[in-house]
């Protein structure tokens, strides 16, 4: 059961990867499949159930990309 | 549902030209949210300096002033003296604070001005290509020191924080990173003590921030925090170096 939700805002992302270091669940990866409007593969959480709310992707990105929201 | 972590209204909707994976965004959003929690966003003037984050006029949420390379403290100090009940802030780099400003950063603490000072130390000229900065690690490579820097050459790097905390008007002085999550915490902790020093009228606060340039330093940005961990915190090692009831 999942505890928390990430949204990414995709467009603005600019695949620095610096939100996947410090994932404790190890769930945020590039999406390697997708390039945004700025050539970059952005950021994405693929097992979204996994994910536990502690905003540490968020902290990490230099760019405000992520939201994070915990139940 | 509980929202952890968002942008912060202490920054505008317009995206930054930073480079990706800089960490000049992460300090620009720590700024930003210290500023919204203390809610003073509406009576903040910052000032940015020349460099990477010269335009940082274009992404604080708040009024901004331009200065002329390595003047902020300068500029600040003849805005909060005209309109004393504003926060006022500067944000500089190393280039701009540790090389050309050095007289103005060290008389600004010495006058013991009310403002705040955001000093982000990534060892190296960033926007200009990557030229040796005076506080540049011996070894490290740079555009104008292509063999690395040496202490024949160019002496020692140069540590900020240690010489403003010898003077006494500097009250607040802080090394903080924001290499992980924890101490990106801690770097928003000292953050937030410095501003609350400029509130309460107490002195001249700095907060000096090890950051990364992955570009110039040729690295990716996850390499990048690994450098610095490695080599930039054991020269300039975190921590607290002066606060306000130390001060005689």
């Amino acid at each position: 059961m999942a505890k928390g939700k990430v949204t990414f805002n995709e467009d603005i992302c600019k695949g620095c990867g610096l939100c996947t270091t410090n994932c404790p669940v190890k769930i945020v990866k590039m999406d390697t499949s997708k390039i945004n409007i700025k050539g970059f593969h952005p950021a994405a959480v693929f097992e979204m159930d996994k994910c536990i709310g502690c905003g540490n992707c968020a902290i990490m990105c230099p760019d405000s990309v992520i939201t994070v929201e915990r139940f | 549902m509980a929202i952890v972590a968002q942008k912060s209204k202490g920054l505008t909707d317009k995206e930054t030209h930073y480079c990706p994976g800089c960490t000049h965004g992460i300090i620009h959003k720590l700024v930003a949210e210290v500023l919204e929690e203390l809610d003073v966003l509406g009576e903040t003037i910052g000032v940015a300096p020349v460099g990477c984050s010269v335009l940082a006029y274009d992404y604080f949420n708040c009024d901004m002033h331009e200065a002329s390379h390595g003047r902020a403290p300068a500029v600040a100090t003849g805005i909060k003296r005209v309109m004393p009940d504003k926060v006022v802030f500067t944000y500089q780099g190393d280039g701009d604070l540790a090389s050309i400003g050095t007289a103005e950063i060290v008389h600004v603490a010495h006058r013991g001005e009310k403002i705040t000072t955001i000093f982000v130390n990534n060892a190296i000229y960033g926007m200009t290509g990557g030229q040796m900065a005076p506080t540049t690690l011996i070894g490290q490579r740079a555009t104008t020191a292509p063999l690395g820097r040496t202490v024949e050459h160019s002496g020692m790097p140069l540590r900020v924080s240690e010489m403003l905390a010898t003077i006494t008007g500097a009250v607040f002085v802080e090394r903080v990173s924001v290499d992980t999550p924890a101490n990106i915490r801690k770097a928003k902790k000292a953050i937030k003590e410095a501003f609350q020093c400029q509130l309460e009228g107490k002195g001249f606060s700095i907060v000096e921030v090890l950051s990364t340039c992955p570009t110039n330093w040729g690295m990716t940005p996850i390499d990048s925090l690994k450098w610095l961990q490695d080599n930039l915190i054991p020269y300039y090692p975190l921590g607290n170096f002066r606060k306000p009831g130390e001060v005689k």
